[in-house]
């Protein structure tokens, strides 16, 4: 194991801002995408689901 | 013979494919979180530290899978916009459109852990190297396709005019892949090629190679998601989008 201690672990031999700059910006990116796309996904399922209630009502 | 070809028209189709990719969803989730762990694992706490760059390097773990991707996702998008030009297939278009804002993704990705290495090591956020131009214009092909597409009211006319764009910027990706040794650049050259043995340790390249796969599984798994999405946009008046059980509840 390279570590001795978390501080040692975070500290990243002193590449802290360049190593956890790189991976938490590609974590924070990598979460949010399916997050958007699950947006998307039910906006379109709502506006699909008020037309087929409007059609209903319109048979009635 | 026959039987096979009509197959795979089959699942050309958005009917068809709409729910086959609900169903490989989750096990492509699955993986990249088998993958994740395991590569993320061996990034923190089994490869050893470099002998030059100390702590630093790792952000290769992250950055190679991502230029990678980059490159990848770009080609099966041309790829599926080719196949829509060629044979006039729904699906191809709307597949092009899903795997466009993944793509750009993974280039910006790639610019920005490569600023952020660039930095500690040669002292330069960014420099006009041969290797981070072609990079960061296939960034702007990736926003030029979504935008123009974007542009266009008709998805299918827009889906032709993306295709065209998507296309002719394919030459980018060998500009990308070989400007390391046709040109004199600050960049290194590639850490692993198909004719020598990686110049690397085994556990940084297990590493690697784990990382990568976790981010083709997250490509697979989020552009596939998108794909229904792009869908059920495009597919909103047909019967079979209406009889579906997520629109009836």
């Amino acid at each position: 194991m390279t570590w001795n201690s978390p501080a040692e672990f975070f500290a990243m031999g002193g590449y802290a801002l360049y190593v956890w700059g790189s991976f938490g910006v590609t974590a924070l990116a990598l979460l949010m995408e399916p997050f958007l796309v699950r947006h998307r996904r039910s906006a379109i399922l709502r506006s699909l689901r008020r037309e087929r209630l409007a059609e209903e009502l319109d048979q009635q | 013979m026959n039987n096979r070809l009509i197959n795979w028209f089959k699942f050309a189709s958005p009917q068809s494919f709409y729910p086959l990719a609900g169903r490989m969803i989750p096990w492509f989730w699955a993986l990249t979180a088998a993958f994740g762990v395991a590569g993320l694992w061996i990034s923190f706490f089994v490869a050893p530290t470099d002998a030059q760059q100390g702590e630093g390097y790792r952000i290769i773990f992250i950055h190679v899978p991502a230029s990678w991707m980059s490159m990848f996702i770009y080609c099966i998008m041309a790829g599926w916009a080719g196949l829509g030009l060629v044979f006039n297939t729904r699906l191809s278009g709307m597949m092009a459109s899903a795997l466009a804002p993944t793509g750009a993704l993974m280039a910006f990705l790639s610019l920005w852990t490569g600023a952020l290495w660039g930095k500690p090591m040669w002292g330069a956020w960014w420099v006009w190297d041969a290797r981070l131009t072609s990079e960061l214009i296939l960034f702007f092909l990736y926003i030029g396709f979504i935008a123009l597409q974007a542009a266009i009211d008709d998805p299918r006319r827009a889906d032709k005019a993306g295709a065209i764009l998507a296309l002719v910027g394919v030459v980018n990706v060998p500009i990308i892949y070989f400007s390391v040794k046709w040109w004199n650049t600050l960049h290194q050259g590639s850490t692993i090629n198909l004719t020598k043995a990686p110049s690397m340790a085994q556990t940084m390249l297990w590493g690697m190679l784990l990382m990568a796969l976790c981010f083709w599984m997250y490509s697979i798994a989020v552009a596939l998601m998108r794909a229904r999405a792009i869908i059920l946009e495009r597919e909103t008046h047909t019967e079979w989008v209406k009889q579906l059980d997520e629109v009836k509840s």
